[in-house]
């Protein structure tokens, strides 16, 4: 999703979901590059249908749980046996080791609290869906009942569209 | 429509005889022949004569464990060993004896969990009214009708068990529940009005029941319904039929666990445990639906079944083994964390004589299959699957095996002739009536109110 502002694009207004997903198959196969796709709510096939790369997330999302699991083992530890040993429920064996049981629930939520966390911030981030960015929305309809085709400006690109069902079409 | 071709019936049926004649050498060799320990046992009856000597070792054994209750089973294991070395071999005996007997149950109850796992997924899938799955839903059937061979092996167990052919579950023996016998156990006696050989045997029998004859409504109505013109009306059957089942399989998962393999360590429980092993049971059986389902489609008799079907079915297996490591988890820990001597043996011998095993079985359900299907790709591809289905199911029959056999055989376990037999016996078994099921009706439901939306499935 990144910026458009320096290519001119042309944009087109649908009403219909099915007639986006058509459309861009339609206009791909005509050989016309589909630069981005605005929807009030995700669209089923789209990212098939518009050739997106597949997301990294998921290994990011691995290496944050790794992280999370490293950190839990780390405080663990440090807590529990370094910094303040006792005695609790008759174990005072204080090594990490024999404790571990009595860990698990902490190394298991710390696993996922980093990997969700950090995996939502870096989606927003590499979205620029932080707080203070600029809108990157072209027009708010396509927020509420429009879906909207930006595809890049060229010869035959606003009757390609046209034929596509769009409603309305603007050049910028 | 699936063809149960004569090369698949004759490996079938082979597998079936081979497992049988292992099995028969191996009840007739006490279970002993491939591994170290020699066994006294030669026959049947001698068999019984060596375990009625142990049941008065075992009461010695019972006495001390009042007067130490921190020692128990774990205990009884080791003293059992020892016992052994200085020549007096009699609970060792008992636990031999059992051996072949408790061998053919972990197979019983691992082909059970394939069976009645299937048809608790099946029953979700009516109850759910869920659409991605009615592509599939005649394999699922194919394997659920599976289910009443295993409830017969366990049926033949429980009888064979009253009649003290064998003692896998201990408080079975004469006298335990008697305070005049010197045999007298009194926990187990105030067990007495649930752990008694009549109602055992006939709660068994009630499992053959309800989830034989759920299995088998289903199916019926499945192929009533692709003789209608519209299959509406019987979707709704289906689905009442499902609910049903469902309810009194949260019932009956419970205490089927509880009385096949819970009763084993007899002074021992757990409130998790039945839903600790009905998640072992349903993990094995969404591996073995996911790995037919890939079978059936190799040899392109799944058109209709996609990529995605595939991924759902592996994200349940992912799922379910994460699930079943949950509830395996929360029952060690609960456990290890009070530490109190009526719960602790259970674990004593697991982490004793078995602990290889168990590390093993630990590392196979929940290390191996989460890092394999960790990812969304895996999911879909037939190695990665294979790959983690193998180590689920051989994890999965090394857990059965160290539910069951610590309490029943203790120290004398081992792999011979009937673990590896009954395995081919009920593999060769499996093989021919899901096969045979398979071929008996087409394998796409004709008249299913949601078999376009399968068709149409994607994610």
């Amino acid at each position: 999703m990144a910026h458009t502002e320096h290519t001119p694009v042309v944009r087109a207004l649908y009403l219909d979901d099915d007639v986006v997903l058509d459309a861009v198959k339609d206009l791909r196969g005509k050989g016309i590059k589909v630069k981005e796709v605005y929807s009030p709510f995700p669209i089923h096939g789209l990212d098939k249908a518009m050739g997106l790369k597949e997301t990294r997330i998921a290994m990011a999302a691995f290496m944050y749980g790794l992280i999370g699991l490293s950190v839990a083992i780390l405080i663990t530890s440090y807590m529990m046996n370094i910094d303040w040993p006792q005695n609790i429920g008759g174990k005072p064996s204080m090594t990490w080791g024999k404790n571990m049981p009595a860990f698990v629930p902490i190394i298991f939520e710390l696993t996922v609290f980093f990997a969700a966390h950090l995996m939502v911030w870096t989606f927003l981030i590499i979205n620029k869906l932080y707080p203070g960015a600029a809108p990157q929305n072209p027009d708010p309809r396509t927020t509420d009942h429009h879906f909207m085709i930006e595809v890049a400006a060229g010869d035959g690109v606003v009757d390609a569209l046209k034929a596509t069902g769009a409603i309305e079409i603007a050049e910028a | 429509m699936f063809v149960f071709t004569k090369k698949a019936k004759l490996f079938a049926g082979a597998l079936t005889l081979v497992g049988l004649v292992m099995m028969v050498i191996g009840f007739n060799t006490g279970g002993h022949e491939l591994d170290s320990h020699d066994g006294h046992a030669t026959e049947m009856h001698a068999m019984d004569a060596h375990a009625e000597e142990a049941h008065a070792d075992h009461s010695k054994e019972d006495h001390s464990e009042e007067a130490h209750p921190e020692a128990a089973h774990a205990e009884h294991a080791e003293e059992a060993h020892a016992d052994h070395e200085e020549g007096h071999g009699g609970h060792e005996d008992h636990g031999a004896a059992n051996r072949p007997w408790a061998a053919f149950m972990v197979n019983t109850i691992f082909f059970l969990g394939i069976g009645i796992g299937t048809l608790f997924f099946l029953a979700i899938q009516y109850a759910a009214q869920a659409g991605w799955s009615a592509g599939i839903l005649r394999v699922m059937e194919a394997v659920a009708l599976f289910v009443s061979i295993p409830l017969l092996g366990m049926l033949f167990l429980a009888i064979t068990g009253s009649m003290d052919l064998h003692h896998i579950w201990h408080w079975m023996q004469d006298g335990i529940m008697d305070p005049t016998s010197p045999n007298y156990d009194s926990i187990i006696a105030g067990k007495e009005a649930y752990l008694n050989d009549t109602f055992f045997t006939l709660r068994t029998v009630a499992y053959l029941i309800i989830w034989g004859g759920a299995a088998y409504l289903l199916r019926r109505n499945s192929l009533k319904e692709d003789a209608l013109p519209e299959g509406q009306t019987i979707f709704f059957t289906q689905r009442k039929l499902a609910a049903i089942f469902i309810v009194l399989y949260a019932v009956t998962s419970s205490t089927s666990a509880w009385d096949w393999i819970m009763s084993i360590d007899t002074h021992w429980f757990s409130t998790l445990f039945g839903w600790y092993t009905f998640a072992g049971m349903f993990v094995t059986a969404l591996t073995v639906l996911n790995v037919l389902v890939m079978f059936l489609r190799v040899q392109n008799y799944l058109p209709w079944v996609n990529d995605n079907h595939q991924h759902d079915l592996s994200k349940f297996m992912f799922a379910f083994s994460v699930f079943w490591t949950y509830l395996w988890f929360s029952q060690y820990m609960l456990i290890w964390y009070s530490n109190i001597p009526e719960e602790t043996p259970y674990y004593l011998a697991r982490f004793g004589e078995f602990k290889p095993l168990f590390i093993t079985m630990l590392v196979l359900n929940f290390f191996m299959p989460v890092l394999v299907l960790m990812s969304r790709d895996s999911k879909r591809i037939m190695g990665f699957i294979m790959l983690a289905a193998v180590f689920v199911l051989a994890g999965h029959w090394m857990d059965h095996y160290i539910m069951i056999m610590p309490g029943s055989v203790g120290y004398h376990y081992g792999f011979g002739w009937v673990e590896i037999g009954g395995f081919l016996f009920y593999a060769g078994l499996f093989l021919y009536v899901v096969q045979r099921n398979l071929a008996a009706a087409p394998l796409r439901l004709k008249n299913h109110a949601l078999i376009h939306e399968s068709k149409l499935f994607h994610q």
